[in-house]
């Protein structure tokens, strides 16, 4: 991938607010063609809020987007068939078959009939082409809502939390889908998550969202490097631990005490270092461990260093 | 083109594939008149209930006359006398002369059993409260035929109107049909659409190059065709049951008929353009259907509420289009009386289309 090309996707100093709520403060993002680009963020963050002004749905206060170069204001046409877009919860007729309804939007490109088969085929639901959106799982929905995007081939693919409430089985089949879209065709894509696994399986790059700002982004690497924050433990104890003195803590270590205030959660550089040192400390204060973990650390620890909140919440 | 056939497509695929919406759009019209048709229609007989507070101290000779022959029957409300009174051209009636005290009496009234308290006497008291239509007839009746049982009909003769055009059910029919495309379009389309953007659907659709004003338009058509089947189905049952026919410019009816579903696809639009939540949507279709229901002379003539009103209410459009609809059926109107209101109607729905339109919240 070409860094310095001019970036397909681009979004520059974007603001957005309903009523009292600040949705979206001064977000930049610069998106290079054929990247995976997770919004990563708890809910109420303003993932849906930044993808559905690049979708052209709602429009920012201030600030520009542009998708290859191009704006809503002049040319929503032309935008329409670059993007495909699967929005949060869309509900299609009930009581029309697959086929049918993929023949309908197919109609609004005015897309030969192939397209519609080429689509089953790539979204796996050749064999529920005659069932009824009514009588399809959530994961065969999602699907769906996934082919509807795809008809138009288009170059920028916008998903606005497509996985929510699937299980992990349907999860894998969606998440196979779009990494065949990425080596077949090239394709970018914006996905809202707020499964850190999902971003880490299919994105290059994931953009950390919080309160409407971004908190950091860059890849899973990258991330995690400049945090510098490689390992986790998280320990219980026997009583409330406001008393507890652990070992020195460095410059970028940190511990979070949970509100029960038996529990914590402590982000180290090295646990082969400093684990031995904590047990030594906790043992000395007449503490001790009702349960211990050691792990390297996820995206959601980095989430909670950042915020102090789990990205679920 | 393939876009507006596909939208128009989707609708009748959903409306054909809810045996629900078939049969409440189809058939419950054709119910509902042949029901009202019969009610209204064959000479059925009368009931009249009638409270008697009566004792032996108190007896009438005129009523006991009236009342000779008549036999106790045991009814849900306790014993009754029962009398038959025959008219050769009104058919039969039966009184029930429910026989208490003025206590047993009030509480019959209270509870909508009696309309009427007839207390004997030597002079004959009828208790009844006077704005009250059933009850005022009642009184009419029992005094006709009880201070003059052989002379009540002398001072004139009924000649009752069979004739085709002049029934109730020729005035119900017509009405019926304007209420059908009435309902048909605020329910069908403003229902549908504020369904489908509650589900997120319109959002989605209008994220592609999908015309808008095409996708709304496509309603219309939907809508007017299933309107015609509708209407078909219920003027080939009245005619074939009530014998009811087109007197009049069939063309003119087909505009009037076009021009109707004009207006309320451009109502139904409009009432649609701004709500996502389905109960809001509810209270906003019927707030615009139930006052013409009522007004509008559907079921019983409008010209019964004050002058004021009438007015108005002939500037409704379901009154319009029932109106019209009603010259061509029983009164042989054309183009010449069906021109306006269909120029006024078709009218109405352009306007409240494009109002709709402008201020239509697709996301």
């Amino acid at each position: 991938m070409n860094s310095t090309s001019t970036p397909i996707i681009e979004v520059h100093q974007v603001h957005k607010s309903f009523k009292d709520v600040h949705a979206v403060q001064g977000v930049d993002l610069a998106i290079q063609k054929g990247e995976y680009v997770a919004l990563l963020g708890p809910n109420g963050a303003g993932k849906t809020t930044l993808v559905e002004m690049i979708e052209g749905i709602q429009q920012p206060d201030a600030g520009d987007i542009k998708v290859k170069g191009l704006n809503w204001k002049q040319h929503q046409d032309q935008l329409h068939r670059v993007i495909g877009l699967s929005l949060q919860e869309t509900r299609f007729i009930d009581k029309l078959s697959v086929r049918e309804t993929l023949h309908l939007f197919s109609s609004f490109y005015k897309l030969p009939k192939s397209r519609v088969r080429e689509v089953l085929e790539l979204v796996r639901l050749k064999e529920k082409a005659k069932a009824f959106v009514v009588n399809l799982s959530g994961g065969q929905r999602q699907r769906l809502a996934l082919g509807i995007s795809l008809l138009n081939q288009p170059e920028v693919l916008l998903l606005d939390e497509p996985t929510t409430g699937l299980d992990p089985t349907a999860r894998r089949e969606l998440w196979e889908i779009l990494a065949h879209l990425k080596t077949a065709y090239q394709t970018t894509m914006i996905l809202t998550t707020h499964y850190m696994e999902e971003a880490d399986y299919l994105c290059d790059r994931i953009v950390i969202l919080d309160q409407g700002k971004v908190l950091a982004k860059g890849t899973l690497q990258k991330l995690l490097s400049e945090n510098n924050l490689g390992e986790v433990i998280d320990f219980g104890l026997n009583a409330p631990g406001n008393h507890l003195e652990i070992p020195p803590l460095g410059d970028h270590e940190k511990i979070l005490w949970k509100e029960d205030g038996m529990s914590a959660h402590l982000l180290v550089n090295d646990i082969v270092t400093y684990l031995p040192e904590l047990l030594e400390s906790v043992k000395r204060q007449g503490y001790h461990f009702t349960s211990l973990e050691c792990r390297k650390m996820t995206l959601d620890d980095l989430f909670i260093s950042m915020t102090g909140r789990r990205l679920g919440q | 083109m393939n876009q507006i056939l596909n939208l128009i497509s989707i609708q009748y695929k959903e409306f054909f594939r809810v045996p629900g919406i078939l049969f409440w759009t189809l058939l419950f019209p054709v119910l509902m008149a042949s029901g009202l048709g019969v009610a209204f229609t064959g000479q059925s007989e009368q009931i009249q209930h009638v409270a008697l507070i009566s004792t032996p101290d108190s007896s009438n000779a005129a009523l006991d006359a009236f009342l000779e022959g008549a036999q106790p029957e045991e009814l849900q409300a306790g014993t009754a006398l029962g009398k038959a009174v025959e008219h050769p051209d009104l058919g039969k009636t039966q009184y029930y002369f429910h026989p208490t005290d003025w206590q047993g009496a009030e509480r019959m009234m209270k509870r909508g059993e009696v309309a009427l308290v007839l207390k004997a006497g030597e002079s004959l008291q009828y208790h009844f409260d006077p704005a009250n239509p059933e009850a005022q007839l009642t009184y009419l009746q029992l005094q006709a035929l009880i201070i003059a049982p052989n002379r009540q009909y002398a001072l004139g003769t009924i000649r009752p109107m069979t004739r085709v055009g002049t029934r109730y059910v020729d005035f119900l029919i017509p009405g019926l049909l304007a209420m059908g495309i009435m309902m048909s379009c605020m329910w069908g389309i403003s229902y549908s659409l504020i369904d489908k953007r509650s589900k997120k659907l319109l959002r989605r659709m209008v994220a592609t190059p999908m015309s808008k004003r095409g996708f709304l338009f496509s309603h219309f058509v939907s809508r007017l065709s299933l309107s015609i089947i509708e209407a078909s189905l219920l003027v080939g049952f009245s005619h074939f049951i009530f014998d009811i026919q087109i007197q009049g410019d069939v063309l003119a009816l087909i505009g009037l008929f076009i021009s109707g579903n004009m207006a309320f696809t451009g109502i139904a639009v409009f009432v649609s353009s701004k709500t996502d939540n389905p109960q809001i949507g509810n209270g906003l279709i019927n707030a615009v259907v139930m006052p013409m229901m009522v007004m509008s002379g559907i079921f019983f003539s409008y010209h019964n509420f004050p002058d004021v009103m009438v007015s108005i209410i002939q500037g409704l459009p379901l009154t319009m289009l029932a109106d019209g609809i009603r010259g061509v059926f029983i009164e042989g109107a054309g183009f010449e009386t069906t021109g306006l209101p269909s120029l006024i109607l078709a009218s109405i729905g352009v306007v409240f289309f494009f109002l709709g339109e402008k201020i239509y919240k697709w996301y």
